[in-house]
């Protein structure tokens, strides 16, 4: 039980933020709308996939250092779960985008540089299938994993800020804190992203444990 | 022997055995100029603006894919064990990034000059467009190598590699088709500033993490 409390803290989390994120009132603000509830979903995916991802990279690191086939396992299922993740994110932006921007694919240099970061780590997985010998398949991977990683955080944090984006917090646009998040809402956004990381641990925790009873048997 | 010894005498090494066989330069630089030639003919009333640029790249982007991928595959393994007694993993891959380097630079002036002849040239900061081609062929060049290195471990490299590499080299490819279409248009240089910065900082950052992952993927 006491090992287990983030789990229920999960739960609660976001059962919590699917209530309140459904019920308590939002400012109505132009063009968004009602919509603007959709910050407590679309957002936290994106948070849970990044986490998810850096997650993967330090036990990636921890693989090339100790040669102990758990950090690989853990590393291949939380990418496995990022790109889940990844999109969740994708799809409910373009509900979200086809609601308020028009299209459910405006030209915007962060949908497209998420879409980039979800090839490369599809990219890992299918270097992952490409190599039979397990220990050598657990290094190569590993390699590239962090040989991408960097890339892709400038890709999303980075490159998006020096062009216009539709995203708050690019191109001039003001971020967050300025006028689409007032204190209700964070009362609100904050468990709910606390909650969807601790799911997206979770769920990667028991895929590595399937993994590593199949190893073992 | 130091470092800079055993980069050195690798880097005449690579150019040696270039020079010998010549098969893949030849091959590469044909391959280029075909491919431009291609595009000239399917393009019948040329091609203006910002299509200009692009199409440049996607060219130089794709024979770069094709003349790097072969860096590691194209050794027997029996040569990389030798090399394994003799070398530092640093020295060998910062000679494949510097030969790579090299490699990149000459086949995209001859593709560039191809291009400019065939398509009517464009380009009005011509010093500037060549400073975009130079850092696009570093990057390049800086990128592929470890992927190649990768991919050479797997069991299908050719499609591998262009697999692997396209998410990681986008990034870059978008800050040089900015950078070399303000060059094109014959912007004010001080606009670019930013990108070149950009651009030197990830290739830094690049070769350094090559640098620093090489080593694993050398021990087999």
């Amino acid at each position: 039980m006491t090992k287990n409390w983030w789990k229920i803290l999960a739960a609660v989390l976001l059962i919590y933020s699917f209530i309140a994120g459904l019920l308590v009132a939002v400012p109505r603000l132009p063009i968004l709308h009602e919509t603007i509830r959709n910050l407590y979903f679309h957002v936290p995916m994106w948070f849970t996939m990044i986490f998810l991802y850096l997650l993967s990279v330090i036990n990636s690191i921890k693989y090339l250092s100790s040669a102990d086939e758990k950090h690989d396992f853990m590393a291949v299922e939380t990418v496995n779960t990022g790109i889940v993740f990844g999109f969740l994110g994708l799809g409910t932006g373009m509900i979200w985008a086809n609601f308020t921007w028009g299209a459910p694919w405006p030209n915007d240099p962060k949908l497209n540089g998420s879409a980039i970061s979800t090839l490369m780590y599809l990219a890992y997985i299918v270097l992952r299938s490409s190599i039979d010998e397990s220990q050598k398949r657990a290094k190569i991977s590993a390699i590239y994993n962090i040989f991408a990683f960097p890339i892709m955080v400038v890709l999303l944090f980075i490159l998006p800020r020096m062009t216009d984006s539709l995203h708050p917090g690019n191109g001039g646009n003001p971020g967050f804190n300025s006028y689409d998040l007032d204190s209700n809402m964070r009362l609100v956004f904050y468990p709910a992203v606390i909650g969807w990381i601790l799911l997206g641990v979770w769920i990667s925790n028991i895929r590595y444990r399937i993994r590593l009873l199949q190893h073992k048997f | 022997m130091s470092l800079i010894h055993q980069v050195k005498s690798l880097i005449a090494k690579e150019l040696i055995l270039e020079w010998r066989s010549r098969y893949a330069l030849n091959g590469i630089v044909l391959y280029v100029v075909s491919t431009i030639f291609v595009c000239y003919l399917s393009f019948k009333g040329g091609i203006q603006g910002p299509t200009w640029n692009v199409l440049f790249w996607i060219i130089l982007l794709f024979a770069s894919i094709n003349a790097l991928v072969k860096s590691f595959v194209q050794e027997p393994a029996g040569r990389h064990l030798y090399l394994y007694t003799l070398a530092s993993p640093q020295a060998i891959i910062l000679s494949k990034i510097i030969y790579n380097c090299l490699l990149m630079l000459l086949l995209s002036t001859i593709a560039l000059f191809f291009y400019q002849v065939v398509f009517s040239n464009q380009v009005q900061d011509l010093l500037f467009y060549f400073l975009a081609v130079l850092l696009g062929s570093i990057s390049f060049a800086s990128v592929f190598t470890l992927i190649s290195g990768i991919a050479a471990k797997a069991n299908n490299p050719g499609s591998l590699m262009a697999v692997l590499s396209f998410p990681v080299i986008i990034p870059l490819l978008i800050l040089l088709i900015k950078f070399s279409k303000n060059a094109m248009d014959g912007l004010d240089r001080s606009v670019s500033y930013d990108e070149i910065v950009i651009l030197l900082s990830l290739n830094v950052l690049v070769i350094a993490s090559s640098l620093v992952l090489f080593p694993y993927l050398w021990r087999d």
